[in-house]
């Protein structure tokens, strides 16, 4: 089956629900949580029809837990959830990270700490791509900003955790997953053979064990240095998209829906003779460090980190920049969306201060 | 030519890290025993739990998977979902069933999962040093109750007589392993949950009365007879849920 010539008017969560469908995915397990609730919904009426296994699980514990069980058999697996819900899933992503088992977890996010709220946000930035769980470890996190993006980069994200034998995520927000927008779906793929270290039953082979235990100091030092050169090798997934760059005062750095409000903010700037660019990292790990220290390293006078956070991806920002310019943050938090009007003010702001 | 003695095809020709004494030994020959007579080593998945048992995936001839802390039902579901076809046990103590797996162990009898759950009830958690699970009797004097568990911990409750009241379950038992007439109708009840699995009845789960001698303080014998005198009094052995029997008698009907 080839890509769809139609555009389809589809909500975010269903949609990244079909893109995984397509992506080879026959194995979701769920838990509801506001604003990715429509995605389980979705997947549990779409995985009958493509002779899928869809599972409403007892908690985000044991949806993730599912997930290493049908994972460690060679399949492709999904969870997904929001925020508090996807703290659930950390242990279950470290151990798989451990056992070098693959999957895709989705984190459609919302307002924290705590329970927060059901509103959009942007403050688990760290816990996605600083580990979240215990150990060294990474995955790759893709930040769409639109629909078809969010479809584009979860059909990838399957391919990536098959790849590196590694979780790979999909981070959005709720905006986002409620957010319904045209979009293409790519073709349907073949489903994937098994993989030569799945979980099959011992028949005329060696048993084999998917296992992230190693009792010996040494043991384990060497398997986390083979895991640290693999999170190495990661790094050429690195993604992201520069925007009106070019001869820029200023750049504007934000992801997801953050990133789709700084654009309008920078196109309206742009309109008044003001020299901004955005710079939008898709994959929020492997961050885009190199590319955004190159772009920082000439006429860029400041650069301006807008999130829906008190400010996480403006670390990463600060360590590309190094000083080379000084870098501002404007947030809101909350479940507070910022609105292009108020991002322009800061550009105009922070360009006002540094012509003084 | 049938095989009357000697090292089951499903259990690794190994040394166990298991103390001297120790019960665990006897449950992995047990289930290798079982999975050679049904013929199903070869399509096989264990899952591993944390806990002295963890290293249990050393210790069977058959493809394993290590599940967190708890986890191990979940993780099994997740296998059994992708592979109907194959067989998968969990084997858990104590304090991974009925302490932090509780919710795991429970969702998976309601759906019916069609795996097999081995439980080795010894009343304490072993691998961290002998402190206080669940199962722990009234007065016993562990790492964490050095005076004698009282009823601010807890009492001790019992997972299959809870498991065979969930709507899934198609066979669940209660052995032990502290004699040799016991030992051999322990291994009845394991054939049977593995029969059940293979035609597909639903959740099966043999919960197993060991010993731990190590972390109780007693010499292995003595260990063996505190299971028999102290703990039967509190577990008492049968077979909570069996519907084989109802199949059968359909049949028969039929």
């Amino acid at each position: 089956m080839t890509a769809d010539m139609e555009l389809t008017m589809v909500k975010g969560n269903e949609a990244l629900g079909e893109a995984a469908i397509r992506a080879g995915c026959r194995f979701f397990f769920g838990y509801p949580i506001t604003p990715q609730s429509e995605l389980p919904a979705y997947m549990s009426r779409r995985m009958r029809e493509v002779e899928g296994t869809y599972l409403q699980a007892e908690s985000e514990v044991a949806a993730i837990n599912m997930v290493l069980g049908a994972s460690s058999t060679g399949v492709r697996a999904m969870t997904s959830s929001s925020s508090p819900g996807f703290s659930l899933k950390q242990e279950g992503i470290s151990y798989m990270v451990g056992s070098e088992v693959p999957c895709v977890v989705v984190n459609v996010m919302r307002g924290g700490p705590g329970l927060g709220n059901i509103q959009p946000s942007q403050s688990d930035y760290f816990q996605m791509v600083k580990g979240g769980g215990h150990g060294d470890y990474h995955m790759i996190t893709l930040a769409p900003s639109t629909v078809q993006e969010l479809v584009d980069v979860t059909y990838l994200a399957f391919d990536l955790a098959d790849k590196y034998r590694n979780p790979a995520a999909v981070l959005g927000d709720g905006l986002l997953g409620q957010t319904m927008e045209p979009v293409r779906f790519p073709a349907m793929k073949e489903l994937p053979g098994v993989q030569d270290w799945a979980l099959t039953g011992a028949k005329d082979r060696k048993k084999r064990l998917i296992n992230s235990l190693e009792l010996s100091a040494d043991g384990l030092e060497a398997h986390n240095n083979a895991l640290q050169a693999k999170f190495n090798a990661m790094k050429v997934e690195v993604r992201w998209e520069e925007y009106l760059c070019g001869g820029a005062d200023l750049v504007v750095t934000a992801y997801g829906t953050s990133a789709r409000i700084a654009r309008a903010a920078v196109e309206a700037a742009r309109a008044q003779g003001l020299k901004v660019g955005l710079f939008r990292p898709i994959t929020v790990w492997p961050f885009p460090t190199e590319a955004l220290a190159k772009l920082v390293n000439g006429s860029v006078r400041a650069v301006l980190d807008v999130e829906m956070s008190a400010g996480q991806m403006v670390e990463d920002v600060q360590l590309a920049v190094l000083g080379r310019a000084p870098v501002h943050f404007f947030g809101r938090t909350g479940g507070s969306v910022p609105t292009p009007r108020e991002v322009l003010g800061q550009i105009q702001k922070v360009l006002g201060g540094e012509a003084k | 030519m049938k095989q009357i003695a000697g090292r089951p095809e499903a259990l690794s020709p190994v040394t166990t890290h298991y103390c001297p004494g120790c019960s665990h030994g006897v449950v992995h020959r047990l289930i290798a025993e079982v999975l050679d007579e049904l013929g199903l080593r070869e399509k096989t998945i264990g899952v591993a739990s944390v806990g002295c048992s963890v290293l249990a995936y050393n210790y069977f001839e058959v493809d394993f998977v290590q599940a967190p802390h708890g986890r191990a039902p979940a993780v099994a579901t997740g296998v059994k979902r992708a592979r109907p076809d194959l067989v998968v046990f969990t084997y858990q103590g104590d304090g991974d069933m009925a302490a932090i797996g509780t919710s795991e162990i429970i969702h998976s009898a309601v759906r019916g999962e069609k795996f097999t759950a081995i439980m080795y009830n010894n009343t304490i958690y072993g691998m961290t040093g002998g402190q206080m699970s669940p199962t722990t009797l009234m007065g016993a004097v562990t790492a964490t109750t050095p005076y004698g568990r009282g009823p601010e911990a807890g009492m001790p409750y019992r997972m299959a007589e809870t498991l065979a009241s969930m709507p899934g379950a198609a066979y669940v038992a209660r052995t032990h392993v502290a004699d040799v007439g016991n030992i051999v109708k322990t291994k009845r009840a394991i054939k049977k949950a593995f029969e059940a699995q293979v035609a597909g009845l639903g959740f099966t789960m043999v919960e197993v009365l060991g010993n731990c001698p190590t972390n109780w303080g007693l010499t292995a014998s003595e260990s063996n007879a505190y299971v028999t005198d102290q703990m039967l009094a509190v577990f008492p052995l049968g077979e909570f849920k069996d519907v084989t029997k109802e199949v059968a008698a359909n049949v028969v009907r039929a």
